[in-house]
């Protein structure tokens, strides 16, 4: 039930280095990064701003390649990535000329699958993203939180094995924040994909993550890798618990010490 | 979560009847149109006035300038002449037109195909709007002859240019963040043109067209000018040598109302097909 076909469910990163020339200065974006998320496993990738997390999710999902270092997918190396793996973008990037509805359904459309089924799919699941009712409005006429949960609905559709996504919860309110979250889990917890999550939020990382990894700023490396042993499914309680607490407090420190 | 839920659910209930609200009742409508249309209406109908007094005032013959309502007892007068030469010149506006967005759009698309091809056409182009036309209307006559064709041409000249460097423009700065996704989606070239570039190009299009659309008909009336039998710019010609300037002056009006009616038109088709171009929250509120 959880598998896709052409997709992969296993991200693994040896030693990515990556570098952007900029004005003619050498700006090192990655310097050496290894990272894991194996099949089903909900990592969380949190970092100061501008470290290199979304260069990160371009090379894996195959938008750019490294300078040095290997991207594995399923164990292999894949030379071209495009399409394997989900990706939210940290813009939410809808098409202004199309209704939301026709908006979601935009993975289903490449992959040449019937556009009617993607669509009622896409209307069953509204009312969970908040999205009931402005199925046929225009991105412009929405909030950004909206649009928000539009793309993250888009990416969702997409169908694959293991999703990227960055900071997807970034412009929206606590309230449709905390919602959103515990929609993301519940999902997860259905079919399992692999998700390899972008944040700034520490309560976010401690609270969805099986596993967090801490980046420097730039170049962006691996500072700390953290396990997050709390027991699923995570419930609301859990965020005033000393564990989590403990856990909190292990990744600001890490953060702040940068 | 279902307390969350409700909260969102009762918290788009109230988006939305808010949104209805906003709604204008139709019979502020018209109101709207008023406020929006008036002033140049207004400041049109000043000018002619001004125009009327004035020469009436001063007396001036109406061989050299004739009053806004000597112009207009003119055009009915001779009606019967000009319907015959206004249908000529808009078949020749509306065929040029249609070789121009023809000629127009599989150059920009061309252009869009090869950075190569656009960098070796893109002076052509642009050499070929400074051929002065007036210059190359009468050699047009000497190869095609005097029919239909050397004013089509002439109006073509005239429009593809607007059409091919807008729509060409309007492929060309696609979001380069929507390109990634679509591609990072496993797209390929066709579906990114497609899906993202080629409806992303359309708005600028349209403003190539209303370029193009307001100098076409002064394109086929120049076109008649140098040689023809029929059409707006050889009534002019004949009436300006017999002296007869309120009839040049009804034909320059009727090639101003031709002009902004094909205006209107474009504009009103750009609202029908990009509704999406022009739904913003902003409008929303402008209606308040
Ligand atoms: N296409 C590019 N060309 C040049 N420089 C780039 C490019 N993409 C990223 N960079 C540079 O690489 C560095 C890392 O950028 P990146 O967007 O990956 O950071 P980030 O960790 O996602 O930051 P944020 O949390 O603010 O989103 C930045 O210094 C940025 O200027
Ligand atoms: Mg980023």
């Amino acid at each position: 039930m959880s598998s896709y076909p052409d997709s992969v469910s296993e991200i693994e990163l040896s030693n990515v280095h990556k570098a952007f020339r900029l004005d003619g200065r050498l700006v090192t974006a990655l310097g050496g990064v290894n990272l894991t998320a194996r099949s089903g496993e909900f990592v969380v990738l949190i970092g100061p701003s501008g470290c290199g997390k979304s260069t990160l999710l371009n090379i894996i999902c195959g938008l750019m390649e490294p300078d040095s270092g290997e991207v594995l997918l399923d164990g292999r190396p894949v030379q071209n990535r495009t399409g394997l793996l989900g990706y939210m973008l940290q813009k939410d990037l809808l098409l202004p000329w199309r209704k939301v509805l026709d908006n979601v359904i935009l993975g289903p459309e490449i992959s040449g699958l019937d556009r009617k089924a993607a669509r009622q799919e896409a209307e069953r699941l509204m009312p969970h993203f908040g999205l009931e009712g402005f199925e046929h409005s225009y991105p412009a006429t929405l909030s950004g939180g909206m649009r928000q949960r539009t793309a993250l609905l888009r990416t969702f559709l997409c169908r694959r094995n293991a999703m990227l996504l960055d900071e997807p919860f970034g412009a929206l309110d606590a309230l449709t924040r905390r919602g959103l979250q515990e929609w993301l889990l519940d999902v997860w917890s259905q079919f399992r994909q692999t998700i390899l999550f972008v944040t700034h939020d520490v309560d976010e990382a401690v609270y969805l993550a099986d596993r967090v990894y801490v980046m420097t700023s730039r170049p962006g490396r691996i500072k700390l890798e953290l396990n997050v042993p709390l027991p699923r499914p995570r419930s609301r309680d859990m965020i005033t618990s000393t564990g989590f607490a403990d856990l909190k407090k292990q990744l600001l420190v890490s953060l702040e010490t940068e | 979560m279902k307390v969350e839920e409700n909260q969102a659910a009762s918290a788009q209930t109230t988006d939305s009847s808010s949104v209805a609200n906003l709604r204008v009742p139709l019979g502020t409508r018209p109101l709207r149109l008023l406020q929006r249309y008036a002033p140049p209406l207004v400041l049109m109908l000043s000018l002619f006035i001004a125009w009327q007094v004035g020469t009436w005032l001063t007396q001036v013959p109406k061989w050299l300038l004739p009053s806004p309502w000597q112009i207009i007892v003119a055009g009915v007068e001779a009606s019967d002449l000009l319907g015959p030469h206004t249908w000529q010149t808009l078949k020749e506006t509306w065929l040029g037109l249609g070789l121009s967005l023809v000629v127009g759009l599989a150059l920009a698309l061309v252009m869009d195909f090869s950075a190569l091809l656009r960098r070796t056409l893109y002076p052509l182009l642009v050499a070929s709007q400074t051929v002065p036309i007036l210059a190359l209307a009468p050699l047009l006559i000497i190869w095609f002859g005097y029919g239909i064709l050397p004013k089509v041409i002439v109006v073509a000249l005239v429009c593809f240019f607007p059409i091919v460097v807008s729509t060409a423009d309007g492929l060309r700065v696609a979001d380069p963040d929507l390109v990634a996704l679509l591609r990072a989606m496993g797209a390929n070239r066709r579906q990114i043109f497609f899906k993202v570039r080629l409806p992303g190009a359309v708005p600028s299009f349209f403003s190539g067209l209303k370029i193009a659309i307001t100098y076409s008909v002064v394109g086929a009336v120049i076109g008649e000018w140098v040689g023809a039998s029929r059409g707006l710019g050889i009534f002019m010609i004949r009436s300006s040598k017999n002296f007869l300037t309120d009839r040049v002056f009804a034909a320059i009006a009727v090639t101003s109302i031709l002009s902004i009616i094909m205006f209107v038109a474009v504009v009103i088709l750009e609202r029908c097909l990009l509704p999406w171009y022009y739904a913003h929250r902003e409008d929303v509120w402008e209606e308040v």
